[in-house]
């Protein structure tokens, strides 16, 4: 199932990659709408972080392209940030907080230049979105996971993008983090803002997003969540891993239950609504 | 550990260029020599990425064989001139005073060598205030940088091409082992004794500064080799900090522990 979005933000089209040969995507084909929270999801090893390699151009796809707001990616950088998995970078760097999110700030075009007071402010006002303000002179080795994880979106956010990719951010964090990042999310996409997330956990995955992309090495779909999550096209996705069929079985139970509830909701009108 | 493997690796390159232009010192040796670190750092890469081989491995294989390779042509080729494995090795540093620069008119302008690594001082300078963020933004974040539109292969091979430069120089007057000493112990000293990035580039170069002169005096005071004085001081000195953050993170942590975490 593909469904294509009215407004784009990206569009990848016939790409496959490999490593050392072994293909990890093939032939994905797609398209993103804007301004909403998008999840790649798919099971351990299906190239979702190739993916998103991919569109960031980190990696050289064997073939097939990635587009953004219908631009390559060199014209539209400005536009996009990228948030790598924090396990790529050695925390044990001398560096502060405040450090790490002045290099959002960075350009090519200003990379041998001074950073100026607007560019604090900015990364000042990125730090305060994700709490870790009172954390700006603080030794970046002295952070717990969640904090690392808060200081790279922090980092992306002073980039002040319109499209965000996040790889796994919400792996190893503490609740308050998860918290966090959801609530920002949620203002991101008021301000009209894209952010596609690489997550692993179906669990969560559709809470989270409004739209999905299930990935297993193929594209097994892209489209709104409650067309996406289908029990064929989840067992497309996760199928022969018997430990998460019975997983996807508690998911759809637990799929079945929020929509009854929201059912009940309707008929009991919008007071529900505003409490939450 | 690359800056260790480019200091050896270069000795091919030094020899070659000094079997072509018959001279010790001048532009061609310091480019052959900067040439072959660059090569260093890319047969490095090759070998990681492409044979995948793990890193130190690469590391290993590539500069032991490329060092091992100068001393055959030293010891082959040039056996009659001035270049001997024992200057390559331990330096000649207490005869650098006896080669100065002479001008037209006679008038001593001072050693050679050091006109030469001061001009690859002020290179390094210039090249680290101006290239502060890019090299700091490529080598902690290579992927983030990339995905600024950052050009990753240009910082990490004009870091190394700096670094091959900065080898081969030092080369000449403090041999092998001193380059390798006064490239590592000092900004793993700071390292120890500094959190921040900056304050680490002062106090490497203050430590750099503070061992060569008290290994001078050291080497006076045993009247032994200067090379092997001035390594053994930047020994103590890294153990000497080493011992001073034992002795305040357990102090720190008592202090953290009366404080309320603002988190």
């Amino acid at each position: 199932m593909d469904i294509r979005p009215e407004k784009t933000a990206i569009e990848v089209h016939n790409l496959t990659a490999s490593y050392n040969r072994k293909p990890v995507l093939w032939d994905i084909d797609f398209s993103l709408p804007q301004g909403q929270l998008i999840g790649i999801v798919g099971p351990n090893g299906s190239g979702k972080t190739t993916l998103l390699r991919n569109m960031m151009g980190l990696m050289k796809p064997d073939s097939g392209y990635v587009n953004m707001f219908g631009k390559k990616l060199d014209e539209v950088r400005e536009r996009v940030s990228y948030v790598p998995q924090r396990e790529t970078v050695d925390w044990d760097f001398p560096a502060n907080v405040m450090d790490v999110v002045m290099m959002g700030r960075y350009r090519k075009s200003n990379l041998f230049k001074r950073l100026t007071k607007k560019d604090k402010d900015i990364a000042t006002e990125a730090l305060e979105k994700v709490n870790m303000l009172p954390y700006a002179n603080r030794q970046i080795s002295q952070l717990s996971g969640g904090q690392q994880q808060r200081v790279f979106i922090a980092r992306s956010l002073a980039q002040q993008a319109d499209l965000y990719l996040m790889d796994e951010p919400f792996v190893g964090v503490d609740a308050a983090t998860e918290e966090s990042i959801l609530t920002l999310l949620s203002e991101m996409k008021k301000e009209g803002k894209t952010v596609v997330i690489v997550h692993h956990d179906l669990q969560t995955a559709y809470e989270y997003f409004d739209w999905i992309v299930l990935l297993n090495t193929r594209l097994v779909a892209s489209g709104p969540k409650q067309e996406v999550f289908e029990t064929e096209l989840l067992q497309e996705a996760y199928g022969g891993r018997l430990t998460v069929l019975s997983r996807i079985g508690d998911l759809m139970a637990k799929k079945d239950f929020p929509m009854r509830e929201s059912e009940f909701k309707e008929k009991e009108g919008p007071g529900d609504e505003g409490a939450s | 550990m690359v800056g260790d493997a480019i200091s050896h690796a270069v000795l091919p390159g030094i020899v070659i260029a000094f079997l072509i232009s018959g001279s010790r010192g001048n532009f061609v040796m310091l480019a052959g020599a900067a040439a072959i670190g660059v090569l260093t750092t890319i047969l490095i890469e090759i070998l990681h990425k492409k044979a995948n081989l793990q890193e130190d491995a690469s590391i290993g294989v590539t500069f032991t064989s490329l060092f091992a390779f100068g001393v055959i042509l030293i010891s082959s080729f040039t056996g009659q001139v001035d270049l001997d494995q024992e200057c390559v090795l331990y330096g000649e540093i207490a005869y650098v005073p006896l080669d100065p620069i002479l001008l037209g008119n006679g008038t001593n302008i001072g050693p050679r060598a050091l006109w030469i690594s001061g001009t690859v001082l002020l290179i390094i300078i210039i090249a680290l205030v101006k290239g502060y963020k890019g090299l700091a933004l490529t080598t902690f974040n290579a992927d983030y940088a990339k995905a600024l539109g950052i050009s990753t292969a240009f910082w990490h091979f004009g870091f190394m091409g700096l670094v091959s430069l900065t080898t081969v120089v030092s080369f000449e007057s403090v041999g092998a082992i001193l380059v390798v000493a006064l490239l590592i112990a000092p900004p793993a000293t700071a390292y120890l004794l500094t959190e921040s990035l900056k304050k680490m580039l002062w106090l490497t170069a203050l430590l750099g500064i503070l061992t060569a002169v008290g290994g001078y005096y050291l080497a006076l005071i045993l009247d032994g080799s200067i090379a092997g004085a001035m390594a053994t001081f930047a020994g103590v000195l890294f153990a000497g900090a080493w011992g001073w953050t034992k002795v305040t993170r357990r102090t720190k942590v008592i202090e953290d522990g009366g404080v309320v975490n603002p988190g």
